[in-house]
């Protein structure tokens, strides 16, 4: 019995059954790979500071980060006194939710799609914006002066680096001609040379630092920058709480990763390997450079942030766009 | 939901003289006592406009351990102990201080070994010091990784130190009239292989942080400070040399046998972070210099670690007073005793650098980012215990 013949005897449509699969089995990962993604910062972060990392805990220390999280779920969940309950709870969910839908519709394979869809990249810029709406959230709902700050630098932050972002893959779309990732992966070829990170060099650089800035990783980690501002936008959050919006981080290094291997990086294709191997391969690639990133640089300062995407990354954005249309209407 | 403030959270006495300013459009927050960028229980009580500090005042007071008060209800030789903890980073310079207060006042000769085995762990002790500042400076501008180098090299000295000293943090090494143990031959070389080891560890720190241009942005022109400022509220050590003010005791009063060796103070005129933390970098490797000549003394230097007529245990200070300063790695170390012949000392008076640094902070963070005047507080190199004494 195939997916089809399920649907109709279930009597849901196809493209509802498929997603419903699509979502649980995307779950399923995520939540695997975020736990495996904290064990392996802390062993990127421990080998690159001459220590080990955990290793105590199961096989290489693997188990580490599932003993985190049964301490995370054990802890009480403390509202503070004099903030706002229903929207400091709305806050992690907030964060949390999009990253499903945000990798619905990117394909991992020749046909492994979860949700194919000709406007993928306007679905996953669009919920991307969410992110900002969960820090601000916290950083409100918590009664808290730090968190404030934590969340106005988070606004401030996510506004200004979602327009080079945007544009940086608009020079892409204008070089493919669509907003579907799978189309944009067909284009590409199996060589390094034949991806578009090859042809929009400038623009994948782009990608990558706001990529790291929008998910608030160090060296742009203001938001929550815990030598300033204690812990930021999640000060006041315990247990799961925090819990959330740290798998939330990890499951937004994912998505952009993601992205950026589909839009750059010749998402599934390789040669010699199967395409989910390559896929995988690549946005671990991409995230083990973020983490690099985080264990090597000190953190910006917010106006040497802001002066970054306003005054280099945007106007550099900007002519790539311009350079790129040109070019393409030219060919 | 109502937003009423809680008034049994209102704060204490310094926060509600603070929040008597003019303007109900600003936030006071409290950083500290617990806050990861106050190196333990300072309390800094801010006023912000925006991210911008409008005004900033230390509450000090947290961890006052009234160690001047010890010092004058005990024999002067139990008042050792103390020495090791008020700067637990710079022990040595502190032992140093109190040795030589206490030997001018009693009249104790020092022999010469004693003198090279007290510079070999005051300098030592300088070097660990500057390397856990400059981890501790970099996990406050948010780069994680160089503390863990820094400590890495500091547990060399550590190991090396352990061994004559019997201790790894709280050094309590000195004696009156000379150091508590010798060293044995094996030392001097072991202390030539970490000099080396750690001036080929310097490159590496200048490739990976100093030259680091985020690192640059976030301390250049930052909490820029005039000499007149330093000279107004006293402030000694790099934090003067970074503003152009060569004062270092081991050369403008020199006591031990600083006058022996071959070294240069660094300075540096620009007076902000960056000259602050490149001063000490030079220090660092101004202190190797000197460890790898008094490596070179150590064999030949005679008398013995400590004086046979050093004072006994139960030493009771002659009538007078004293004074003695040593360069610690955070400034000036000034120890004052003064004595009426008793079994106790009349009055210990220690003078902490860290305590005039620190007084700069809030002249200093007026009108910068929040995230500056964390990186003016970092570039102080302050030690909170020695601050409250």
């Amino acid at each position: 019995m195939n997916l089809h013949t399920l649907a109709q005897s279930l009597g849901v449509a196809l493209p509802l059954a498929q997603m419903v699969i699509g979502l649980v089995a995307l779950a399923a990962f995520v939540g695997v790979n975020a736990v495996l993604l904290v064990w392996m910062e802390r062993k990127v972060a421990g080998h690159f500071q001459r220590r080990p990392g955990p290793y105590e805990v199961g096989p290489w220390g693997l188990l580490q980060t599932v003993a985190d999280a049964v301490k995370l779920v054990g802890k009480q969940l403390f509202t503070p006194p004099g903030g706002d309950r229903t929207l400091f709870w709305a806050a992690p969910f907030t964060a949390f939710l999009p990253v499903f839908v945000m990798l619905l519709p990117l394909p991992w394979g020749r046909a492994l799609i979860a949700y194919p869809l000709n406007l993928g990249i306007l679905l996953v810029l669009s919920f991307a914006g969410l992110n900002v709406l969960a820090l601000c959230l916290a950083g409100w709902g918590s009664n808290n002066k730090w968190a404030l700050i934590g969340a106005a630098r988070a606004v401030a932050q996510s506004v200004a680096y979602e327009i080079p972002l945007l544009l940086a893959v608009l020079a892409v779309v204008f070089m493919t001609g669509s907003l579907d990732f799978a189309a944009i992966v067909q284009i590409q070829g199996d060589m390094p040379w034949q991806w578009l990170g090859a042809t929009q060099p400038l623009a994948f650089v782009i990608y990558v630092v706001c990529a790291v800035a929008e998910t608030n990783r160090a060296p742009f980690d203001l938001p929550e920058a815990e030598s300033e501002l204690t812990a930021g936008f999640h000060t006041e959050y315990s247990g799961m709480g925090f819990g959330l919006f740290f798998l939330a981080e990890y499951a937004n290094m994912i998505v952009v990763s993601a992205v950026a291997t589909s839009l750059f990086l010749g998402g599934w294709k390789g040669p010699v390997l199967p395409g989910p191997w390559w896929f995988l391969l690549k946005v671990y690639a991409l995230i083990f450079l973020i983490m690099w990133f985080r264990w090597t640089y000190p953190r910006t300062r917010f106006d040497q942030l802001l002066n970054l995407a306003w005054k280099w990354l945007i106007p550099l954005a900007l002519a790539n766009l311009l350079v790129t249309a040109v070019l393409v209407k030219l060919a | 939901m109502s937003r009423a403030p809680l008034p049994e959270l209102d704060g204490d006495f310094y926060t509600r003289r603070f929040e008597a300013g003019p303007d109900p459009e600003t936030l006071v927050i409290n950083m500290g006592p617990q806050h990861p960028s106050t190196h333990g229980v300072l309390r800094i009580v801010c006023e912000l406009d925006g991210e911008y500090i409008r005004r900033a005042e230390p509450v000090l007071g947290y961890i006052h351990r009234m160690h001047e008060k010890m010092g004058e209800s005990r024999p002067v030789n139990m008042f050792w102990p103390n020495m090791g903890r008020v700067d637990y980073l710079h022990a040595m310079g502190w032992n140093h201080s109190f040795a030589l207060a206490a030997e001018r006042l009693g009249g104790v000769e020092v022999p010469e070994r004693a003198e090279v085995l007290r510079v070999i762990a005051t300098e030592l002790n300088r070097v660990t010091s500057h390397l856990l500042w400059w981890g501790a400076y970099l996990l406050d501008l948010g780069a994680f990784t160089p503390i863990m180098y820094a400590f890495a090299d500091r547990e060399i000295v550590m190991d090396l130190m352990q061994v004559p000293t019997g201790s790894r943090l709280t050094y309590c090494y000195f004696r009156f009239g000379g150091v508590s143990a010798d060293v044995d031959e094996t030392f001097a070389g072991k202390l030539l292989d970490y000099v080396k080891y750690q001036r080929g560890r310097f490159p590496m720190y200048r490739d990976l942080v100093t030259d680091n241009v985020i690192l640059r942005g976030r301390c250049e022109k930052i909490g820029p400070i005039a000499p007149d400022m330093i000279r107004r509220y006293g402030a000694t050590g790099p934090v003067a040399r970074g503003s152009g003010i060569p004062y270092d005791c081991r050369r403008r009063e020199t006591y031990s046998i600083y006058d022996r060796f071959d070294f240069v103070v660094p300075t540096r005129t620009e007076g902000d972070a960056m000259a602050r933390y490149l001063v000490r970098m030079a220090e660092m490797e101004q202190s190797l210099r000197i460890l790898e000549q008094a490596a070179a003394m150590l064999p030949k230097a005679a008398g013995g670690h400590v004086n046979p007529k050093a004072p006994k245990p139960n030493w009771k200070l002659p009538a007078g007073e004293a004074y003695a300063a040593t360069e610690g790695a955070r400034g000036k170390i000034g120890v004052y005793l003064a004595s009426d012949g008793g079994k106790n000392p009349y009055r210990i008076k220690l003078r902490a650098p860290g305590f005039s640094n620190l007084s700069l902070f809030a002249e200093l963070a007026q009108g910068t980012l929040l995230a500056d005047a964390v990186s003016i507080l970092g570039s102080l190199d302050l030690v909170i215990p020695e601050i409250d004494r």
